[in-house]
């Protein structure tokens, strides 16, 4: 079901991070941390809670800034100050509480830190919004994605179900992730048939050439999809393992430390 | 090695298998209302100026019916309309920072001490008023840009901010002013601009003032800004959830020190109303203006929580506000009866507002 990647594959990973460092007070959340995301593949990221998943996805989505160490997209040195730097380079995060606004309708929410201005003097000296272009790339977004039966794009967010909201957040990112698309635990708060849902869009995703990294415990989820495995621990990366050559139970004994990986793969 | 879950990689796992039979309609978004009382609750949380529209109403009915022509007078209408100019300015003001989930206890003395400084510049100096004023909201603006920075810099609450500046900027206000009114007729003469809002209009039988018309014209100016542009929405983003407005690229901090500042602005342009309206400028003048604005925009439905709250919505607080005051005062009962009704009025907003918030929970 996974296409041919290594033919096509240029050496240089899309998104590479290395000896990435960040304390806080005496604890240390990443600790020389390296991370490769290569062109068009799904890499899952998995580890131990507290073993600094967040904070590596932090650094990359310019949530948080690193106390050392460089992140380089396409070969060039990045570093991301905020999070708004990050989406102008084509980097955008779903993050694990969803960073939705819920008295926010669903189109501001999808456009918010980045609205449309109307064309014109209404839009360059009003500041006015074009809140019908805004809604209807929102709405034609959703209906794509298979995630809305259309109207209702002005519904406040606080009246979605869990589901809806990551439908959301999800489609927000895939909207405008040109590059990488990061996903923290999508499907954590999903019942079945929406965590299918989601794993259908993360296949969707890739198949128009964006990257994805997908940070979750679910194991079985992790094997359906990933193309290689980053496996997290103490703050570092551990290995990369190929899903098609470990098992879920070797993936588990490397995070959890009950076995020390033999050669660092791929 | 191999083990029986991870040896292969299976597609669409076993027990997903049911999935084939799924119901394929994907987030459908319908509202459930199952009891007249919930839909009550949901028409109320989607249009959250109804209730405060509602209250306004019911209170112009009720005292048409107890006081009569008296009180439903086009006079008497527009007379309550001049009274709550003042709270109405400062209640845009506050909106903006309750919006933001801050609240601000110094407009007032904002409001005092650059009335105080457009007097003492304009009168006492015999500075050209118009400089006077833009002095006087300059002022206001510095004192916003204290607040705002109090709070985004230095990471203090609002309410302890603005509590302390409160006394601060009342007893710069006391020592610019040296504690001394200019009197009506003295404004009227060397700078009578300062006055210009208290210019009366008659409409038949109502009397307004420009201070009516601009307060409408400031309230339509706001709700522009907070329902048509992107520094709007992202002043209900940062009130809501400030993490996720951050993480979705708001500058959280440049938000809200932009609204302190401006809601200073305001705080001055009120004074210029306030002028208007009491005619002399006195450093007493406007003590009631923090907690009244509070109530305005509490009545008007704003949650001190924060995301909530709508420029419209205060407006009309302000006037169920003023409309109970006249109407009680007009009925003859005492004045502490007016304050224990505004009190109750209070306490009914916010245990309505937890009310409807539960529609989200």
């Amino acid at each position: 079901m996974t296409i041919e990647l290594e033919s096509f594959q240029p050496a240089e990973p899309l998104l590479q991070a290395r000896g990435l460092v960040k304390r806080y007070g005496r604890v240390t959340a990443l600790d020389h941390a390296d991370f490769d995301l290569h062109h068009g593949e799904i890499l899952a990221v998995i580890g131990d809670n507290g073993a600094g998943k967040s904070s590596l996805i932090r650094a990359l989505s310019g949530a948080l800034v690193p106390d050392a160490g460089e992140i380089r997209l396409d070969g060039k040195m990045v570093a991301f100050r905020s999070p708004i730097e990050a989406q102008a380079a084509g980097i955008e995060t779903v993050h694990q509480t969803l960073a939705l606004s819920p008295s926010l309708s669903i189109a501001d929410n999808m456009f918010l830190g980045r609205e449309l201005r109307r064309p014109g003097m209404l839009g360059s000296v009003c500041r006015m919004l074009d809140r019908k272009a805004m809604q209807r790339i929102a709405r034609d977004r959703l209906t794509e994605l298979g995630l809305l039966t259309v109207q209702n794009i002005n519904q406040r967010v606080e009246t979605l179900s869990g589901g809806q909201r990551q439908g959301v957040a999800v489609a927000r990112a895939t909207a405008f992730g040109s590059r990488v698309v990061i996903m923290d635990e999508p499907t954590a708060a999903l019942g079945v048939k929406e965590s299918r849902r989601v794993l259908e869009l993360i296949l969707d995703v890739r198949r128009r050439g964006v990257a994805v990294v997908l940070i979750s415990h679910n194991m079985p989820q992790v094997f359906e999809i990933a193309d290689r495995i980053h496996v997290h621990r103490l703050g570092r990366r551990l290995t990369v393992i190929d899903p098609k050559a470990h098992s879920m139970s070797d993936a588990v004994s490397f995070m959890t430390g009950a076995r020390a990986p033999v050669e660092m793969a791929a | 090695m191999m083990t029986d879950i991870g040896n292969s990689r299976p597609g669409v796992q076993a027990f997903e298998a049911a999935l084939e039979k799924r119901d394929t309609r994907v987030a459908e978004f319908e509202v459930l209302a199952n009891s007249p009382l919930r839909r009550i609750q949901h028409f109320l949380h989607a249009n959250p100026t109804a209730v405060p529209a509602i209250v306004l109403l019911i209170g112009v009915a009720a005292f048409s019916l107890i006081v009569g022509s008296r009180f439903l007078s086009a006079f008497n209408l527009s007379l309550i309309i001049q009274q709550v100019t003042i709270i109405g300015v400062i209640g845009i003001a506050q909106t903006l920072i309750v919006i933001t989930a801050g609240i601000d206890l110094s407009v007032g003395a904002i409001m005092v001490l650059s009335s105080v400084i457009m007097g003492k510049l304009a009168i006492t100096m015999g500075l050209p008023a118009p400089v006077a004023l833009m002095a006087g909201i300059a002022a206001g603006a510095g004192c916003g840009a204290v607040n705002g920075m109090l709070v985004t810099r230095f990471k203090l609450p609002p309410f302890i901010v603005t509590l302390g500046t409160w006394s601060i900027f009342f007893a710069l206000n006391l020592w610019y002013s040296a504690s001394e009114t200019i009197r009506s007729q003295e404004v009227a003469g060397a700078a009578p601009f300062l006055q210009w809002l208290g210019t009366p209009v008659d409409v038949y039988g109502a009397r307004f003032t420009y201070g009516s018309f601009f307060l409408l014209a400031l309230v339509g100016l706001v709700w522009f800004v907070l329902n048509r542009t992107a520094f709007g929405r992202h002043l209900y983003a940062v009130g809501d959830d400030p993490d996720a407005a951050r993480l979705a690229g708001i500058r959280t901090d440049r938000v809200l020190f932009t609204v302190y500042v401006v809601a200073g602005i305001i705080c001055a342009l009120g004074a210029w109303t306030l002028i208007g309206r009491i005619g002399s400028i006195s450093p007493q003048a406007g003590q009631t203006a923090n907690l009244d604005s509070i109530t305005a925009v509490v009545v008007g439905g704003a949650s001190l929580f924060g995301g909530r709250g709508s420029i419209i919505g205060t407006l009309i607080g302000a006037l169920i506000v003023g409309v109970f005051r006249n109407g009680l005062a007009l009925s003859g009962v005492d004045v502490l009866w007016q304050e224990f009704t505004v009190g109750c009025l209070i306490i009914f907003a916010v245990a309505l507002d937890q009310w409807i918030r539960k529609v989200s929970a």
